[in-house]
């Protein structure tokens, strides 16, 4: 019975940037993680009752069909009292998870920022650029109630956002990405050497990385590869790199810079192009630019992959649908809606990445498994926050096709 | 950078931009969520150090406050602990767990059971 209980957050591994935590504070965490843990799981299927039950029948009442759409469930079902009830325990869960995470972080800053500073002036791995403007879609709203975002600061130079996301992000995934929170990058590790096992290669590059805890695992896994992990976020980047180094890692630099415009990179100069999570977190806009621009500096028989959650497809019921786009409207994640409606395989194509080059793959954390439970199945998951991802990747194809 | 002492209690509570959504007609219930569970947070806080401090007693019959800071389970202390959570939430959120339970059982009201018990 208690094989599938989450660790305790002194199980976590200290890294040289970790905010320390006291009894109290760790204690916190533990309770936020099981909480989490009992809204997706024990009570998270009220809403699936109450839409079967009672929405839907009165949906159909008065309309005298299904519904055709997400947004129509979600309409109804802002309107039911269970799923304002969860909504509303749910929300206050991602709010104290903030609030606690920055207790933790700002009243140590000092010695935080003082850590990150030796190490980012040792390590030669922080190229920041302050001419670099934070794009709309970051700015917008604090994305999933960050304050501050990803990019913003307390102070000049500090590293509070990205202390506070590292810290906090144990009891948002229930413990589900391990150690270091680097499941997600240990997957994508896991995944290329399983399907590539004699693959090298040479240059890397992460867009959108916030504080590198996806693109370590890979600098670590391909020691002789040049890593480049970047983000329009320069107070991010601030924490990712001490991070980093601090877990002794050398073959990677961090550059502040966004993926709209990689003019700085050559054409065909990576091999292997790599975001963890991020294309949700842009714009309708933005993403077929970054893709585009991904294109552009791969090179043929390069590797291209994005870790995301499952796009919205026809044979996804809508009521999945619907419960995967809580966090769009409740949580910060403006573009999570549009962004996984969107047909990615042609967004991709439209990128120039050929159908025929394309694949999907299933990737799942990898944690150590001593430590840490396994994440909870596909029936119970929590619709957004599971550490299960869909991998949508294409194998550039070796010689570009002649332009007619 | 390290000039005044940053007020860190004022600036954790800071609010995410965006509109917060308004989960109840009522908006005194929002607030009212936000601190019965901040609150459930602290109790099972509490609870926790309770049991750390039980735990060092029993080990070397004393203890310091750097002792409690520094306490980390095993992991058998740490799945006792855990499975206490996870009964603790289960009592306070009894509730919600019932509502749950209670859209599946379809109960009539009770005045037609007592109607019923009083003819047949």
């Amino acid at each position: 019975m208690a094989s599938d209980l989450p660790p305790p957050y002194t199980a976590l591994t200290l890294h040289g940037m970790s905010p320390r935590t006291t009894h109290d504070e760790a204690a916190r965490f533990n309770f936020l993680t099981h909480f989490n843990r009992y809204l997706s799981g024990d009570i998270g299927a009220g809403n699936k009752l109450a839409y079967e039950k009672r929405v839907l029948p009165a949906f159909r009442a008065e309309h005298g069909r299904d519904p055709e759409h997400r947004y129509e469930i979600r309409d109804v079902m802002n309107k039911d009292e269970w799923h304002r009830v969860w909504s509303a325990l749910k929300r206050n869960s991602m709010e104290m998870r903030q609030h606690f995470g920055r207790q933790v972080v700002l009243r140590q800053l000092d010695e935080l920022d003082a850590q990150a500073r030796q190490y980012n002036e040792h390590s030669g791995m922080l190229e920041l650029d302050s001419t670099i403007e934070q794009p709309f879609y970051q700015t917008a709203v604090d994305i999933h109630c960050q304050p501050g975002g990803y990019h913003s600061e307390e102070r000049d130079g500090d590293v509070s956002v990205g202390a506070n996301y590292d810290v906090g992000l144990f009891a948002t995934v229930g413990g589900a990405l391990g150690g270091l929170n680097d499941g997600g990058g240990q997957a994508v590790v896991n995944w290329a050497k399983t399907e590539r096992p004699d693959w090298q290669p040479k240059r890397i590059l992460d867009i959108g990385c916030t504080i590198g805890h996806n693109a370590v695992p890979i600098a670590q896994a391909y020691p002789d590869a040049e890593v480049i992990a970047i983000d329009t976020a320069g107070a991010s980047l601030r924490y990712a790199a001490a991070r980093a180094a601090s877990l002794g890692v050398t073959n990677i630099k961090f550059v502040q810079a966004s993926g709209e415009d990689l003019s700085r990179f050559e054409d065909e100069s990576f091999d292997w192009v790599q975001t963890t999570m991020f294309l949700h977190e842009l714009s309708a806009r933005a993403m077929p630019r970054i893709l585009a621009e991904a294109n552009r500096v791969l090179k043929p028989g390069g590797l291209i992959l994005h870790v995301e959650q499952p796009q919205y497809t026809d044979e996804m019921p809508l009521f999945e649908q619907f419960m995967r786009d809580w966090d769009a409207f409740n949580n910060n994640e403006p573009f999570w809606s549009a962004m996984h409606g969107q047909d990615l395989k042609q967004v991709m194509a439209d990128a120039g990445f050929a159908k025929d080059s394309q694949f999907t793959a299933g990737v799942r954390a990898v944690v150590d498994p001593d430590i840490f439970p396994p994440s909870p199945d596909e029936g119970e998951e929590d619709f957004g926050r599971a550490a299960i991802w869909n991998a949508y990747g294409a194998w550039k194809a070796e010689q570009a096709a002649v332009a007619a | 950078m390290n000039g005044e002492p940053l007020d860190w209690i004022a600036l954790s509570g800071k609010r995410a931009k965006g509109k917060r959504p308004e989960f109840f007609d009522d908006p005194a219930l929002d607030r009212l969520y936000s601190t019965v569970f901040a609150m459930a947070a602290e109790i099972s806080a509490l609870r926790e150090r309770q049991d750390t401090v039980e735990r060092l007693l029993d080990e070397n019959g004393t203890l310091s406050r750097a002792d409690i800071e520094a306490y980390e389970p095993t992991r058998e202390a740490a799945d006792e602990r855990g499975l206490a959570t996870r009964a603790y939430i289960a009592r306070i959120m009894r509730g919600f767990q019932q509502e749950v339970e209670a859209m599946e059982a379809k109960d009539p009201p009770i005045m037609d059971v007592v109607t019923q018990l009083s003819r047949e």
